[in-house]
């Protein structure tokens, strides 16, 4: 097997496809393994593991229902916490993002916007919108990847939280850019959401205010 | 050169002298203790307006340093509780004005990792900072430090504080939920809360409490609740050490005297062959001498304040801060 990527918590894997499926078939797939992390008890490890890899399938699939490009899923693996899927072909957005023209760059987080807003009119979640997990392709497709930590969550708080997750990779990540690129997604994210956008993005600015020292405040009267 | 730092961010008034040559001259601090409840931001600040004074001269007395012979003057600045941070500045700016010594405002949280930067040798560390009223994830990044992850509600240490509180264990309460932790056997099953680079405590803790009024076993939920709260850090701090692959891991503020926490980084760092360090929990709680260190690091690399730029900033961010030492 050769290690295409060690991730945060899984190994992936690319393979042969008849080695991945033990079928016949053309081209390489990604197989994804969820490693058992040492530092956590028994019970924690093996529940988190195996609810991610059922529920990152769906998701996957629901995702693409929603006009949303992410892989091909053809197999899910309880047992053996694995998920085998498509291999995309291209580059991650955290590698490009800071490189591309202004124009570009405003493009690519408008569709970023519109993508992010179709999941959550679909009831979706993504719950980790880095750019790492944004896979640019050759034709200008974005991928949707890593869903491990997604749900079905229609309410105005977890859109806030997801797109909130989103500014701060930006923030912490491409910081040259962040202001721009952020103001390109939301753009993009209004457009595709239609009403109640203005709602959600306010929403983000008050999770913004929370967590902070505020929580410290807050406890005050606990 | 020798300053003297002022930490008044939240229970801790503390005082601490420390060298241009990174010696720790004094560490002294007085606790407030609220009676009932949590902290009530203006006792707090009553608290240390009147230990202000005892504690200047035991600090000095400690370090044998007259103050005259204090070259800087530094405070926390934010963030924190506002009246309580006012107290401190108000003390700071006293002595630089009555003895004509330059005066700096610091950041809390920037003076955390570098103490434990100066007690442990870690150089460019992903560090883990937990307390009562903080959580986060803070790595150094392009020129400032930078938030890899935080809480979205309560940090864990007020976690477990209210939890303690709600089952009737003495303040505070995250001291009594390790001792009860180790005699847990079963782990119960709660809300474990991770999104993406950031954290939720305020479901556990409710749920954790819930399940003990249903009569759940004491031990176990202390156990469980530990579990899965470290767990989430743990894991936050792992995508950190990931995304920036950093090989070092610190672990610091007054969480980190948990002995869980610690063998659960060190299990963390060494998957990652990265090394783990925890400073002294003399230097993880809020203490005088983060502070002190930090306005030396600052003065010396050029950074000067006037009056009128000292001001306290209860929501003053680490990626606010320019750190031209680094
Ligand atoms: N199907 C895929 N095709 C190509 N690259 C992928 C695919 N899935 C994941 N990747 C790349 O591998 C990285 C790690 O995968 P991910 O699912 O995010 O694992 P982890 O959750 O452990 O980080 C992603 O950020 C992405 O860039
Ligand atoms: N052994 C321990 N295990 C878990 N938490 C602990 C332990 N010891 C202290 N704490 C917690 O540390 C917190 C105090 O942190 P500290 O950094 O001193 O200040 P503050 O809460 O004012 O920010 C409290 O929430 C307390 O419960």
């Amino acid at each position: 097997m050769s290690l295409m990527k060690k991730g945060a918590e899984a190994n992936l894997y690319l393979e042969p496809f008849a080695r991945a499926l033990h079928r016949a078939g053309e081209g390489k797939l990604v197989v994804k393994h969820r490693i058992s992390k040492r530092y956590r008890t028994p019970e924690i490890d093996e529940q988190l593991r195996e609810s991610r890899t059922a529920l990152e399938a769906k998701l996957f699939s629901d995702a693409k229902r929603a006009s949303v490009p992410t892989p091909v899923i053809y197999e899910v693996d309880r047992v053996g916490m694995r998920l085998v899927m498509e291999f995309i072909e291209g580059k991650q957005v955290k590698l490009v993002l800071d490189k591309l023209s202004r124009n570009a760059r405003r493009r690519l987080c408008e569709l970023i916007g519109r993508q992010v807003a179709r999941l959550h009119r679909a009831g979706i979640v993504h719950g980790d919108l880095t750019t790492s997990n944004m896979i640019l392709t050759r034709e200008g497709k974005v991928y949707f990847v890593d869903f491990g930590l997604g749900e079905y969550n229609p309410s105005l708080e977890a859109r806030g939280v997801d797109l909130h997750l989103l500014k701060r990779a930006l923030q912490s990540i491409h910081f040259r850019v962040t202001d721009e690129a952020y103001r390109a997604v939301l753009a993009g994210y209004q457009r595709e959401f239609g009403r109640g956008a203005g709602e959600v993005i306010k929403r983000v600015e008050e999770i913004e205010h929370r967590g902070r020292y505020v929580a410290k405040e807050d406890r005050t009267w606990r | 050169m020798i300053c003297l730092g002022i930490e008044s961010t939240a229970h801790t008034f503390g005082i601490g002298i420390v060298s241009d040559k990174g010696h720790i001259l004094a560490n002294v601090s007085s606790i407030y203790v609220p009676e009932r409840g949590g902290i009530h931001p203006r006792e707090a600040a009553q608290h240390h307006a009147a230990v202000a004074k005892k504690t200047l001269e035991r600090a000095l007395a400690k370090a044998k340093v007259r103050i005259n012979e204090v070259n800087l003057v530094s405070f926390a600045a934010g963030p924190g509780l506002g009246p309580a941070l006012r107290t401190g500045a108000t003390a700071a700016r006293a002595i630089s004005s009555f003895f004509n010594i330059p005066l700096l405002a610091v950041n809390h949280c920037v003076s955390h990792v570098e103490i434990g930067r100066l007690a442990t040798g870690a150089k460019d560390p992903v560090t883990l900072y937990v307390s009562g009223g903080n959580t986060q994830v803070i790595a150094f990044e392009a020129g400032r430090y930078r938030v890899f992850g935080e809480t979205l509600d309560i940090p864990v240490g007020n976690c477990l504080d209210v939890f303690a509180r709600e089952v009737g264990l003495p303040s505070p309460g995250g001291p009594q939920v390790e001792r009860l932790a180790r005699k847990g056997k079963h782990y119960i099953a709660l809300p474990y809360v991770v999104k993406g680079m950031d954290l939720s405590f305020s479901g556990l803790m409710t749920e954790a409490v819930r399940k003990h009024r249903a009569g759940g076993d004491l031990y176990d939920l202390c156990h469980s609740l530990q579990e899965t709260a470290f767990a989430a850090l743990v894991e936050v701090t792992e995508r950190a050490v990931a995304h920036t692959e950093k090989k070092e891991v610190m672990l610091t503020g007054g969480v980190a005297a948990n002995k869980r926490l610690r063998e659960m980084l060190r299990l963390m760092a060494g998957e990652h062959e990265a090394r783990f360090f925890v400073p002294s929990m003399g230097l993880c709680q809020d203490n005088g001498p983060m502070i002190a260190w930090t306005g030396i690091l600052a003065y010396k690399h050029g950074v000067r304040q006037r009056l009128e730029d000292t001001v306290v900033n209860q929501r003053w961010r680490v990626d606010e801060v320019n750190i031209p030492w680094r």
